[in-house]
């Protein structure tokens, strides 16, 4: 088959793999009708996650058609169209039983589990196309992809309803929703949200429909704001103002009740601390570039609540611990649940509460998919989101 | 580094877990351990039954299975078995276990016999989680490193660590009780055995 892999820094290519096959009784293989590049995978073509290796296939984000079902899988049915969350997860562990599946005891293999065991003191789930930290499973930037515990993870996509309405039930709409809900939502708040990327613009969206009061969008591309906009927020672009003294002008010199760090570890930013942590990440003392999210605590209001589905990976330096403590903010994060929302993300979009197709800026190929990262990199104002057809049909 | 410690005397944590532990406090717990053995404990909670998990595991054939660098067990006797484990440049090491302690749905307990391979002991208990999470399975082994402390280097850096060797299979004990397969990246041809 075809599918896009991994070679090294801004090196992806294209290229003929050998098809997936069932391994386990609970697997079963996706023919993949759409697939979308993530801002996460952009970690992984700038290289700033450890443990690739050349020839990894990319990709968590992707939805098809059942094409094999292993021995052990009773729920799915060959010919059903189902969405892929990219989280693995077994179903069947402490973590799982609570619905906390991004925490999976069993679905990283046990050997790679072992590194994050040593970074984060515990074993970490496993994740499609997301390095060997999360288990080197094959991603779903391909034409097929194998699936584990797939009695658990896809959820069935009714007829009639198109890819593009219901491909981010895989990670970014429930990515935005979780952040949302993390902010534990008063009908008189106000929300800040750092980042109009996909994530920061579906948190915007969840937390209107959570009931915030304003919610207030932080970025510097115009179209991502522009964006923000038209789903109801109000803008700072921060390279106009200062933001912290944006956010206490716009909020009566309270503060946000609620800051959502949808930016991770590659914020952008003109400080001095922000250099001083890409000269310490070049010499690998610091690995993680932090400084969205010390401002994100400073301008949360006293009491306030942080959440933070931006990714990070390592350690970081000069982290505002005082203002945290001092004013006494609650911070809620970690990847996404993805299984727990996907019915009522689903819900929602039939009922036409959450549209998400708003996002998508290109729609390529798979052949073209190294072109669709590059443009996702470099040009982050006309580009808000690539999806790519492996099989060239748009369906219904 | 100082004297061993025979017990944890100020902390709740098991032996297992002393900076300097004295593996030779076990003693008399169905384990037969000198001081300067190597000592490796751990725990895991797993969401089934004790007697289902003693069962699979006193079942020595299953074995195999979940500790992948053991080729074979095969009973002797009712108490004995013999062990083949994979060893550094394609080798393997051979020895003759007795069981010293047996108490069904709660431990097993064993020793080398005298005069074989690898002198170790070890035990496994299986205990009730006090918060219904399930069973405590902790795995508690001694071992006489081949060729003292120069031959754990060597082991080292041939073949994995027995630690994290205990390590992975505990987490693969795991992965097939509560889901009924072992989690694996690879292709099925060089899939884990399960």
């Amino acid at each position: 088959m075809r599918a896009l892999t991994w070679h090294g820094k801004h090196d992806v290519r294209v290229e003929t793999v050998p098809d997936p096959q069932i391994v386990n009784p609970r697997d079963a293989i996706i023919k993949v009708t759409s697939t979308a590049i993530c801002g996460s995978d952009l970690h992984l073509y700038d290289h700033t996650i450890p443990t690739m290796k050349a020839g990894d296939v990319l990709g968590h984000e992707f939805m098809g058609e059942v094409v094999e079902v292993g021995a052990g899988n009773k729920k799915l049915q060959v010919g059903q169209r189902v969405v892929v969350p990219f989280v693995i997860a077994c179903g069947q562990c402490f973590f799982c039983k609570q619905q906390q599946y991004s925490a999976c005891d069993n679905s990283n293999p046990a050997e790679t589990a072992d590194m994050s065991e040593f970074l984060y003191g515990y074993p970490m789930t496993g994740a499609f196309g997301y390095s060997h930290l999360t288990g080197g499973y094959a991603g779903g930037q391909a034409e097929y992809v194998r699936v584990p515990f797939s009695d658990i993870g896809p959820i069935v996509i009714p007829e009639g309803i198109e890819d593009d309405k219901v491909l981010f039930l895989s990670d970014i709409l429930p990515t935005g929703w979780m952040a949302a809900e993390n902010c534990e939502i008063d009908s008189n708040d106000i929300v800040a949200v750092w980042g109009c990327g996909p994530v920061g613009l579906f948190a915007i969206q969840s937390a209107f429909v959570l009931g915030a009061h304003r919610v207030i969008a932080i970025d510097h591309h115009p179209r991502r704001l522009d964006l923000a906009k038209t789903m109801g927020a109000e803008v700072i672009n921060f390279e106009e103002v200062d933001v912290r003294e944006a956010l206490v002008e716009m909020t009566g010199g309270i503060g946000p009740d609620a800051c959502i760090d949808a930016v991770g570890m590659e914020s952008h930013g003109f400080s001095a601390d922000s250099v001083m942590d890409k000269v310490k990440a070049a010499v690998k003392l610091v690995t993680d570039q932090t400084h969205g999210l010390r401002q994100v605590i400073v301008a949360c209001r006293k009491g306030g609540r942080i959440s933070i589905p931006g990714v990070y990976g390592g350690v970081t330096d000069k982290f505002p611990i005082g203002a945290l403590m001092e004013k006494g903010l609650s911070v809620k994060s970690g990847q996404t649940h993805v299984q727990k929302y996907m019915p009522q993300l689903l819900k929602m979009i039939i009922e036409g509460k959450l549209d998400t197709t708003f996002l998508i800026s290109h729609r390529l190929s798979l052949e073209e998919a190294a072109r669709g990262y590059k443009i996702f990199k470099e040009q982050q104002n006309e580009v808000t989101k690539v999806v790519l057809k492996p099989d060239g049909v748009t369906r219904h | 580094m100082s004297e061993p410690t025979s017990a944890t005397a100020h902390s709740d944590a098991p032996l297992t877990a002393a900076k300097n532990p004295n593996p030779a406090a076990f003693n008399g717990e169905g384990m037969e351990a000198r001081k300067h053995d190597v000592l490796i404990g751990r725990s895991v909670t797993i969401d089934q039954p004790r007697d289902k998990l003693y069962a699979f595991w006193r079942d020595f054939k299953n074995l195999p299975l979940f500790m992948h660098n053991i080729r074979s067990v095969e009973s002797v006797s009712s108490r004995v078995s013999h062990w083949v484990v994979e060893a550094p440049a394609g080798k393997t090491v051979e020895w003759d276990a007795e069981i010293v302690d047996d108490e069904p749905g709660a431990l097993i307990a064993w020793r080398s016999l005298e005069g074989t391979g690898v002198r170790n002991s070890g035990r496994v208990e299986f205990r009730d989680s006090p918060d219904g999470r399930g069973t405590i399975v902790t795995v508690t082994l001694v071992y006489d490193p081949p060729g003292g402390s120069v031959g754990k280097i060597i082991a080292k850096l041939f073949q994995k660590e027995p630690k994290v060797q205990a390590r992975q299979d505990l987490r693969r004990f795991k992965q097939l009780m509560e889901t009924g397969e072992i989690a694996t990246a690879r292709p099925p041809e060089a899939a884990p055995r399960a």
